[in-house]
């Protein structure tokens, strides 16, 4: 605090210096607050569904369909929306990902600055179209006159996983050591095999846990199922090409329903959900930074 | 990402037999393909929602976007997007009022003040908050936060500042605009303050040491290098947060109520442009009703478009000036 010494003006005298450390206090001990109520939402959020639906967890929920306007007390579940998730959410992730990869092998591998670029902003275009626009693009699609499926849901939510699992995947490419492709080029191997049998299986570990962050983000997307594949039956079914209940359609109902028997199988099935969700992105995440530095071979 | 500079020069590698270079040509093909394919696919997608969004469009013109009304009774249908686009830029204007200062702290504490032990945690946590599904969120907010609201705050704010219009009675069922605000605060909470956490550990250490050497305090040092040094990657930032609050439909219909007015009051009900298509998913009774919705949806997608664009093109420009090679965050 040499600084009022030096320059001894009547700026820096005692009582400015007292009140600009009030200052600093001041708004420090509000960036300890800011963290501390963005850490107790969280908190919050994840308890109150934790205890309202651990409460209500059962193997009913996963063993029983529901009942349709159900009177009695006979037990319900929510076996076909899981079912429906599992194809949905499989489906998506085998639309997504190959074309995902070749899309981040073009662009790091191939493609001139200016298209990678270009394609960059339109990857960052598609992630930033609002889940529930691409639900009704779904729709007049393919789904307007031939009706819904589980199909044409898992081509909706692969729309969604698309430019994160690109973007992941590039990501990942950047960090393969170019000594490894120089090496395998100056062998006098082509470009496509390096790319192939060098740089990917390099990097697979880096796309697998991307996929998974992939998968752990649209397994929890609601809107553009609600046009895709939302009207249902209540029975269990693994035909793609019907519609097929989801969790986060069946959550989204219950809770619009007035019925407190509803509320506690979506408090349940929210509960899974996020658990799962929870599960898979902090796992990724975590295997992510050790897969940065393996690739990197460091 | 320099990686491909390399590869990208194939015809100075040797040994380019034929073979080699129909194999390098293919992947080339099935590659650009696909890029090729995400590019026609959004192209796709805004030609798809204009063309389905037609007969509304050949009827109503552009005086459906500023048109409050909502009519689906045959005979006396009529439909407009003005309380929608109303409902969709309030709720999103006083989230991003919300979250914005909220998201900086976070951001703040953890590059500037956290102990170095905290910041991992606290980091994965925040970004954790973005991670629980929409879905969720609305249940926790109509089921606990909704009543909570009300209750407590709502009906405080309505006897305490009632003369202010924005303060209105509380609604019975808790459902009201202000729930909504509040869900999409901690929606976009996380995006904002991770992209702001990135811009701060980018501004240079040595600019940040300058200042405290001259005797600033750590709030001046801040105020005076680190908000000017990223202040064009936080307006990024918060058109960012501003395009996912449009955007977000599920939790919004969720918790908001319904309801076709403008009025000022947070307290009651309401419906964006994203809730109301969301609400009406079981279908539509007529052909002019389900052409209206989608609309709607595209004059969301415009609105997403233009927020999207504007953030990344003030991204790229920053890391045009700062001589930062990296592309955006979204």
């Amino acid at each position: 605090m040499s600084a009022q010494q030096l320059t001894g003006g009547p700026d820096f005298r005692t009582n400015h210096l007292v009140r600009r450390k009030r200052v600093n206090m001041g708004m420090e001990a509000l960036a300890w607050l800011a963290a501390a109520i963005a850490i107790a939402i969280l908190g919050i959020v994840v308890w109150s569904v934790a205890r309202k639906g651990w409460s209500e967890l059962n193997l009913d929920l996963i063993t029983k369909n529901p009942i349709p306007f159900s009177l009695t007390n006979a037990p319900q579940g929510l076996s076909n929306a899981f079912a429906g998730t599992l194809v949905i959410v499989g489906l998506a992730t085998l639309m997504a990902l190959p074309v995902g990869i070749l899309i981040a092998v073009y662009l790091n591998e191939f493609a001139p600055p200016s298209i990678r670029t270009g394609i960059g902003l339109i990857l960052d275009i598609l992630a930033g179209v609002p889940a529930i626009v691409i639900g009704i693009f779904v729709f007049v699609l393919l789904v307007s006159g031939s009706g819904q499926s589980a199909v044409k849901g898992a081509f909706s939510l692969a729309i969604l996983m698309l430019p994160f699992v690109a973007r992941t995947t590039i990501e990942v490419l950047a960090l393969v050591p170019n000594s490894l492709r120089e090496a395998s080029l100056g062998l006098g191997i082509p470009a496509w095999r390096t790319t192939l049998s060098i740089v990917l299986p390099r990097a697979i570990g880096g796309i697998v846990t991307g996929t998974v962050l992939a998968v752990a983000r649209v397994a929890g997307e609601t809107a553009p199922l609600l046009f895709t594949s939302s009207l249902v039956g209540t029975q269990t079914s693994w035909n793609p090409s019907h519609a097929l209940q989801t969790v986060p359609v069946a959550i989204f109902e219950l809770s619009e329903s007035p019925d407190p028997k509803d509320h506690a199988r979506a408090w349940a099935a929210g509960f899974i959900l996020l658990v799962f969700i929870l599960f898979a992105s902090l796992s990724a995440r975590w295997l992510a930074t050790r897969h940065a530095r393996k690739i990197a071979g460091r | 990402m320099s990686a491909a500079d390399v590869t990208a020069t194939p015809t100075r590698r040797p040994f380019t037999g034929r073979r080699v270079r129909f194999g390098d040509a293919a992947l080339q093909l099935v590659a650009g393909g696909a890029a090729l394919g995400a590019t026609v696919l959004v192209g796709l997608i805004i030609w798809k929602v204009i063309d389905g969004s037609r007969p509304s469009i050949s009827k109503y013109g552009l005086g459906f976007v500023t048109r409050v009304a909502w009519n689906p009774v045959v005979g006396h249908e009529l439909y407009g997007a003005g309380s929608f686009i109303f409902g969709t830029l309030i709720t999103s204007f006083f989230a991003l009022l919300i979250a914005t200062p909220l998201a900086l702290g976070v951001a703040l504490f953890l590059t500037e003040l956290a102990p170095r032990w905290i910041q991992a945690p606290v980091t994965a946590l925040v970004e954790t908050l973005a991670a629980v599904p929409s879905v969720v969120i609305g249940l926790w907010g109509i089921l606990v936060l909704g009543p909570a609201l009300r209750t407590n705050i709502e009906s405080w704010l309505h006897s305490a500042f009632g003369w202010i219009p924005l303060f209105g009675p509380p609604s019975a069922a808790g459902a009201s605009i202000f729930t909504a605000i509040v869900v999409l605060s901690i929606m976009i909470l996380p995006i904002v303050s991770s992209i702001s956490r990135e811009l701060f550990l980018g501004v240079p250490p040595e600019l940040k040491e300058g200042a405290l050497a001259l005797g600033t305090t750590r709030w001046e040092m801040i105020r005076g290098v680190v908000f000017p040094y990223a202040r064009g990657g936080i307006a990024a930032a918060l058109i960012l947060g501003l395009g996912r609050a449009m955007g977000e439909a599920i939790a919004v219909t969720q918790v908001i109520g319904g309801g076709v007015f403008i009025h000022w009051s947070l307290f009651s009900g309401g419906d964006t442009l994203g809730s109301k298509i969301a609400a009406s998913y079981q279908g539509a009774s007529t052909d002019l009703q389900s052409a209206s919705l989608i609309y709607l949806g595209l004059i969301l997608l415009v609105l997403s478009l233009i927020a999207n664009i504007a953030a990344q093109g003030i991204v790229r420009q920053v890391a045009k000036k700062h001589g930062v090679t990296r592309g955006g965050h979204a």
